[in-house]
Parts: C-alpha cells; structure tokens; sequence
C-alpha cells in the first residue's frame, strides 16, 4: 500500500428518508479542521435514492466536494449495498482519512467497509486530531508526521485509549453523534459535486426488507435538547415519571433516561443516555433516581450543570453533579415543578 | 440446523480496570464474565434449537481461563465448545480478531453465527460485521428478534426512531442485543453435564485461509498510542435537606445560573 497516495478527508453523509443527519454536518465541522491541518479538502459522501439534491446543504455546511452514489438499490439502508457504495468510493478516491458516524447506521456500515478495504477503524471516537504516532519521539521506530490520533472511551468509559493507524489507508472512524461541532450554516455555499455509481447487482449479501416499523411517538431528539430531565430505576414505575415530565414541561426541557429505564421497558430506547444510548451535553441535565453508573456518566458528564436528586447519599452520581441533592424525589420533584411555575409565571 | 455462537471472556468493567505497561489490558488483573450481549446471543440460539432443533457450537477466542464462560455455556445447554488460544493471537484489534475468529469457524459447519452486539470492553461492535465479511455472508447487526423461516433467517433489526424486519439467505450472522432476551440460568444437571464434557483447543497452526500478517498484535492495523484512567470533573456540592429546603436550594442555583 503506497500511503502517499491517499489524499483528502471524507466523511459519510448519512441521511434517512432522504433528510441529512445530524451527523453528517458535524463530521463535515470536524473534518474541515482535520483538512485545514493537513492542507486539504473535505469530501462527504452521499449514498441513497434520488439524493443528488441534498449536496447543496452539505455545501451549506462546509463540503468542499460532493460525492453522489444515487442508485434505486440504496433507497433504504441495507449494509451490503451501501458498504460496496463506500468501499467502490474509497477505492477509487483514495482519501486518507474516512469519518463515519457512529449510529445505528454507521456502526453496521463502517465495519463491514473496513473489512473488506484492509484498514482500521476505531470505534466512538470523541476527539479526533492531527499528530505523531508515537506520540513521542521512541529509539528505532520511525515517528510518522501527519497522522489521525482518534480519541475514544473504552472498558466502560472507566478509561480513554488514544489510536492510531499509521500503515493502512484510510484511517477510519466511527465518530460519536452530538460530539462534533458543525459550522454555521452558509446559505448559498456551493461544492463540486460528481456523481459515482460503482454499479449494484444484487447477491447473497442483499437482505430483504419485509418491513419497516416506525416508533409511533415522534419525539424530540434529546441531544437537541438545552434542558434534559433524566430519569433512572428510583423513579420507580412508568406513571411516575409523570412527575418528570411535568418538571420538563415547566423549565421547558425534555424527559431522557437511564439504560435500567430502557430495560425494563418503561420508556423507548431513543431516550437513552449513556455508553449504550445517547451522547449528551445540554445546558442542564437533571439525574433524578439515577445512580449513575459509569456507563452513564459516559454520556452526560460533559453537560454544563448537573443537578442530582437521589435518596441515596452514596450513589456515583454525586461524583460528577455540580449540584446534589440527597433526598427523595417524589416529594421534591412535585414541589420544584410547582415553584418553577410560579417564577415563570410571575415574570 | 448449525449454530455457531461467539462469546468473549471480558472483564467486568464495573470493577477497576488495570492495564499492562504497553497500554494493553491486564485481563489476569481483573474479574472476569460471558459478556452480556453474547450471552443473549446464546440464548437467543439456545431457544431455537429448543423451538426448531439445532446444534450450537460455542466459540471463544482468548486466555487459556476463557474456558470458565465455555463451561458456563455448555451447563446452559450449548452442545459443543471451542477455545481459540495462541500467544501469537494476543493484542489482536477487531481486523486481526475477526480473522481469526473466521479462520477458527472455517472449520465448521454452520447455517446461523450469531455473535453479540458489542463486548464491554472495547464497546466497538466491530467483530461480528467483520467476520461476516471475511467469511462473506450477510450481517443482521443490532438483533432484536430472531426466527427461522425454511432456510432464511428473519431479523428483527433496531434502529433509532424505528425498525428494520429482515430476512437473509443462510448461512447468515446475526449480531444480538442484551434486550433480546433474558439469558436461562445453567442447570445443576447441565453444570453436572459440563463438567465432563471436552472443551476442543485451537491454536494458531488449526485456523482456515488466514495469513500471519493479519493475526495478533503485528497484524493489527490500529496501534494504541496512549491509555489512561479518565479524569473526571470532581464531585460538586451535595446537600441534605428537608425537601422545600431542597426546592429552595435548587432554584437559587437555577436562577444564579440565568436558567429561570
């Protein structure tokens, strides 16, 4: 494999229903600081059904160039014919740095592209630069300039491992939604847009879709969300959480939960936080019955306030609460709801 | 119809974790379990072969003590156990596991592999796609429902806002979620039953079409540069109040802080 050879950052354009996630404007936010260290562009990659027209808003928010696989075969995520889409990309464009995101989607996706392209891929990366590997100058190993030092939490967010991929291009990663930071939004921005179609013959990797179920609720996406009311397991039964949502409802935040929550089946898995869920970072985060397990704390610890309501003095929430409050929280909750609608109220 | 499950002996990372001087795990250092998804990968084999009748050969690739969750799976009813052991293996990232893990299943017969969804360790979710690709069959990641239809596999698959009913072609992997099911307990028959029966041993010299650059640390495309414990914020104020004090406490904070 000849390294020099491999140029640019790329990023997955993720969309569904022919709507950009999130997502994909974040890589391309990350992707242009990456390119401007290393004196290059960013390309997103966008790959689905009658998609061409969305290269505008990747433009919008930072593409430099556009890739467009467009192909009836792509209409509905399936990993086979979007993982020959990126792959036939890669082999061809030959970028040295590859992001994906690190959904549902793209933890299918970048696997199966990293597999069959020979290079690595690291996982739910939270920080990505430019740097040495190793890091250090070391005694008779050569010290390569110019490399992706990809950032991620691991062993259950008890530790934080830095990685390289200094002799195999591209350098892959799975970046962790709500982490990034996308640019304003540049109304009007253009990028070169080229269409690529590696052709897609249906094989034994193709799988069926009999059918697709959307959840019914439409729900607000919560790493949107400036104020978070979570709740855990000591809420202590579905209608319980009425009493959170009530406080959601007065300080005008959205309700969230722990993966103890999700478990038991008391609410959806979309509003999930932690290693397993979500990446949080609002304004306010409320733990209300959460112990916090490290786990969890892996996806809310980086919010500006946390406010801990647990009646147990010892719970690892308090470790990480700017604010805790040891108490119960059918008494308190109620009682904050009511105030804060009185404040609201009088203003 | 033939099962093949993939299981890894992971530290419990609710306990401390402990590394060696190389920045790579210490797994002797730490408590060690079947992980989580796995063993609902397992399980979710396990009740198809009560429901259609099936041979499940759990594999694992690891220390020599990975045998502890093999016999584990033999006493909750898996028929066949393999441990993939080599000191050439150690150090290996998803690219060098994958191959070897599909070196060591190119010796069986399998219509279904099912693996787990992500190992608490690494928490990368990366093996089992990369198997299937090495092996180059369909991958269903993210399972929430398995069943079986003549020769095809219908898979539930989870996404964020909805989910996907898939149906692919055997031989097929399938990736499972812990919220699959509730793993059974291992009988005192069935630990009874594993205590006796043989564990099958691999080593580097018993995997299928696989090249030594691609396996353990020297074939690892990704290298760790640094790892350390992470650094928390520290622990803010905590108060114990009577609860309109609490109330009170909370909304000055509130209002200090321009939220209200």
């Amino acid at each position: 494999m000849n390294l020099e050879e491999y140029k640019g950052v790329f990023v997955f354009a993720q969309q569904v229903d022919n709507e950009i996630s999130s997502i994909a404007f974040e890589l391309i936010g990350k992707g242009k600081s990456l390119a401007g260290d290393l004196g290059t562009e960013v390309t997103a990659v966008l790959v689905g059904s009658d998609v061409k027209g969305l290269a505008d808003e990747l433009a919008a928010y930072g593409a430099d160039k556009v890739i467009v696989v467009d192909d009836p075969e792509l209409k509905e995520y399936r990993t086979e014919p979007y993982a020959h889409a990126l792959a036939s990309v890669i082999e061809k464009y030959k970028p040295e740095i590859f992001l994906v995101g690190a959904t549902a989607i793209g933890r299918d996706l970048a696997p199966r592209v990293s597999a069959r392209i020979h290079t690595g891929l690291t996982a739910d990366c939270t920080k990505l630069d430019i740097g040495d590997f190793p890091l250090e100058p070391k005694p008779n190993v050569e010290q390569k300039h110019n490399q992706l030092l990809m950032t991620r939490p691991a062993f259950g967010g008890n530790t934080i491992a830095t990685i390289a991929c200094p002799d195999f291009r591209p350098q892959m990663a799975t970046v962790r939604p709500g982490v990034m930071q996308k640019l304003p939004k540049v109304e009007g921005a253009k990028a070169v847009v080229e269409e690529f179609n590696p052709g897609f013959t249906p094989n034994n990797k193709y799988v069926e879709i009999l059918e697709i179920v959307k959840s019914v609720v439409d729900t607000v996406d919560i790493m949107d969300a400036k104020i978070l009311v979570s709740g855990g397991r000591g809420v202590g039964s579905p209608e319980n959480f009425k009493l959170l949502e009530d406080l959601a409802e007065a300080v005008g935040g959205t309700v969230s939960c722990s993966r103890a929550v999700v478990d038991a089946g008391w609410k959806p898995k979309d509003l999930q936080v932690g290693q397993t869920g979500k990446t949080v970072r609002p304004n306010v985060y409320f733990a209300i019955g959460i112990s916090g397990a490290i786990q969890h704390l892996a996806g809310m610890e980086e919010s500006d306030i946390i406010i801990a309501i647990n009646k147990d003095e010892s719970a690892p929430i308090f470790d990480v609460a700017d604010y805790g409050i040891v108490g119960d929280l059918n008494k308190i909750v109620p009682m904050l709801t009511e105030k804060i609608k009185a404040e609201v109220a009088a203003k | 119809m033939k099962i093949v499950v993939c299981t890894k002996q992971v530290p419990d990372t609710k306990s401390a974790v402990k590394f060696n001087p190389d920045g790579t795990l210490d797994r002797s250092a730490m408590l060690a379990i079947m992980n989580p998804d796995d063993k609902a990968g397992l399980e979710a084999a396990l009740r198809l072969k009560d429901k259609y009748g099936a041979e499940v050969t759990v594999i694992s690739m690891g220390l020599p003590t990975a045998e502890d969750i093999l016999r584990e799976a033999l006493a909750m009813g898996a028929d066949n156990a393999i441990l993939v052991t080599d000191r050439v293996l150690g150090g290996a990232d998803t690219w060098a596991t994958s191959q070897t893990l599909a070196g060591a299943i190119r010796n069986l017969e399998y219509d279904l592999i099912i693996t787990g969804r992500q190992a608490i360790d690494g928490d990368t979710a990366q093996v089992g796609p990369q198997i299937s690709e090495h092996l180059g069959i369909p991958v269903i990641s993210y399972a929430q429902k398995i069943e079986i239809e003549g020769d095809s596999v219908i898979v539930e698959r989870q996404f964020d806002d909805r989910y996907h009913v898939l149906k692919a072609q055997m031989p097929c992997l399938v990736t499972a979620l812990s919220e699959l099911n509730e793993p059974r307990y291992m009988t005192p028959g069935g630990i009874f039953d594993a205590v006796k029966k043989e564990i099958t041993t691999w080593g580097r010299a018993d995997l299928v079409d696989v090249d030594d650059s691609n396996l353990g640390l020297k074939g690892s495309p990704t290298q760790i540069a640094k790892a350390s414990n992470k650094v928390r914020k520290g622990a803010g104020e905590k108060v114990t109040l009577d609860a309109s004090e609490s109330v009170d406490y909370i909304m000055d904070k509130l209002k200090e802080k321009h939220v209200i």
